[in-house]
């Protein structure tokens, strides 16, 4: 089976909390929302993120919307206060997620 | 009481957010309300710090130049404003806004709420929420902000109050109150409050929901980013929403937007937190009621907590960073070379020394298998000092390579900054008295 990148179908916005980042999913077509949530498990994602996300990933599904939201912990090297990252906030981290294939 | 929808609009998102689209939306947006979201967790702090060098100052920095253009739309239009820009001292902040209604001869009376300031009223031992251990020990402690909700707008708002400046408040309560105010909503009702918190942070972030930090121009093509828009929702007294934009503005409202906002932030759906409310996401429902229109239901909610979340402000470390960039034939090489030296000379004083390279993989901190060799590349050293002069010499081991690194690096910028970091503790609602003073002019 060809795989693609999650870009081609589903877009995402990160947020931060302290060292919690967090990453919405969500895809163009609703109908795609149940492909995303069998082929995007949270074990899945934190294999994908393995260089940023140090701790527990929690993925929410949200059905009213068709999305799903990870919920990352100890991925933003201390947090945007105190972190030496490039991006410290990891506003860029929605399109790391984005380069997953599936 | 008893109107059958309001309007209220967002005009920034963030303190350094563009000053127009406000304008806009008190010009054309035929708003009730305009609400100016401009304190981010650390702003306060620096606030704090900029209000310790001067006790005039402390309120945000284009306070002036936003109030100086909105003030006569808001007095011509009838609309309320109600802002964060006090920051760390509203009471300056509301003084500098009779100021400026004076010299432009515009009556106006403004509310200012403090008492979000707690830095008296908590201990240095206590335990950070983010460490387990004692704040103190974080680094010298320059500010705690609680943050406030509902109870001090819906008092400036009762004194018929024009401008409302505020400091320290969650950002969706700066929504939810006007919504209470003129729907005569009990502030005990969770799944009222629910909803107007979902819709207050649907609209927070101002441009995140019209287009702004959405676009891509393969996937997501957004027009008129350059004339973005910024948002406004007319509210009904069920709790439903519908938002949209200034007709002719740039940018987009629509299921995508409104998807990307409602979980941005959020680390749990089923239990967003505020001073007002915990909300419930799981039950909202979007839709698209037309162009540049989203329909916004549901959202349910239960009991605020008993606590108030403070923001502790410490002084962390000082940053030093340096950069230098290569370009052609092996870059990547001649960059990898002076992160090598820059490391074997500052890692023994700079044990968590961060080398980036630019271009390669220092946004993601990895470049997933992507192993095209760039064309430019630019290598970036960071690290925590204790003082400025040990920070400098980052920036300085950088700028050495000039004469002793590889061959052709360029365009050295060097940088130290004072880092402000932030930890939390919550405090009982008890010990927080948020106060309301009015300021009028004539």
């Amino acid at each position: 089976m060809l795989t693609m990148k999650l870009y081609n179908i589903a877009h995402s916005r990160a947020g931060d909390k302290g060292n919690t980042l967090t990453l919405s999913l969500i895809p163009y077509q609703e109908t795609d929302y149940n492909l995303l949530c069998n082929s995007v498990t949270a074990d899945r994602v934190k294999t994908h993120l393995k260089d940023v996300v140090v701790g527990e990933i929690i993925r929410y599904e949200l059905p009213n919307i068709h999305a799903l939201l990870f919920v990352c912990q100890q991925a933003l090297m201390g947090g945007v206060t105190t972190s030496l990252a490039m991006d410290t906030h990891g506003k860029a981290l929605s399109y790391a997620l984005l380069e997953m294939e599936i | 009481m008893g109107k059958a929808k309001i309007r209220i609009g967002c005009g920034a998102g963030f303190s350094g957010d563009r000053l127009e689209p406000a304008v806009i939306l008190a010009e054309k947006g035929e708003l009730d309300y305009l609400v100016l979201e401009c304190l981010a967790e650390r702003t306060i702090a620096l606030a704090q710090k900029r209000k310790l060098q001067d006790p005039e100052q402390g309120y945000d920095p284009l306070l002036e130049r936003r109030i100086r253009s909105l003030l006569p739309l808001l007095v011509q239009n009838k609309i309320r404003l109600i802002s964060n820009m006090g920051a760390a001292n509203p009471i300056a902040g509301a003084q500098k806004i009779i100021e400026i209604a004076r010299e432009l001869g515009l009556s106006i009376r403004v509310a200012a709420i403090t008492g979000d300031d707690v830095l008296a009223k908590i201990d240095p031992q206590w335990p950070a929420l983010e460490t387990g251990e004692a704040l103190e020990k974080s680094g010298s402690i320059i500010s705690a902000n609680a943050y406030l909700g509902i109870e001090p707008i819906l008092k400036a708002l009762q004194s018929e109050a024009q401008i409302i400046l505020t400091g320290r408040v969650a950002d969706p309560s700066l929504f939810l109150a006007p919504m209470i105010h003129e729907f005569g909503w009990k502030t005990d009702d969770y799944d009222l409050l629910g909803k107007g918190t979902v819709i207050g942070h649907l609209l927070e972030c101002a441009g995140h929901i019209t287009g702004g930090y959405f676009a891509d121009p393969i996937k997501k093509p957004v027009a008129g980013m350059a004339e973005l828009g910024h948002p406004y929702a007319d509210v009904f007294p069920d709790g439903s929403a519908v938002i949209s934009k200034v007709e002719g503005t740039g940018g987009v409202v629509n299921l995508q937007t409104a998807k990307e906002q409602l979980l941005y932030e959020v680390i749990n759906p089923y239990e967003y937190f505020t001073p007002d409310v915990i909300a419930d996401f799981t039950t909202v429902h979007l839709s698209e009621s037309g162009r540049d229109q989203v329909s916004v239901r549901g959202g349910t909610g239960k009991n605020k907590p008993a606590t108030y979340k403070v923001s502790v402000g410490y002084k962390a470390f000082f940053l030093g960073e340096g950069e230098i960039s290569y370009a052609g034939s092996a870059a990547l090489e001649r960059a990898e070379l002076a992160g090598e030296i820059l490391t074997q000379r500052l890692k023994d004083q700079f044990p968590d020394l961060r080398i980036d390279y630019i271009g390669s993989s220092s946004v993601h901190r990895s470049n997933f298998g992507h192993s095209a060799v760039p064309y430019e590349i630019r290598v970036r050293a960071a690290a925590k000092a204790l003082s400025a002069f040990q920070a400098a010499l980052i920036g300085e081991e950088v700028e050495a390579l000039y004469t002793n690194g590889p061959a052709g690096g360029g365009g050295v910028r060097k940088g130290v900054n004072e880092v402000i970091g932030i930890v939390s503790v919550l405090l009982d609602r008890g010990v927080v008295e948020p106060k309301v003073s009015i300021f009028t002019h004539p």
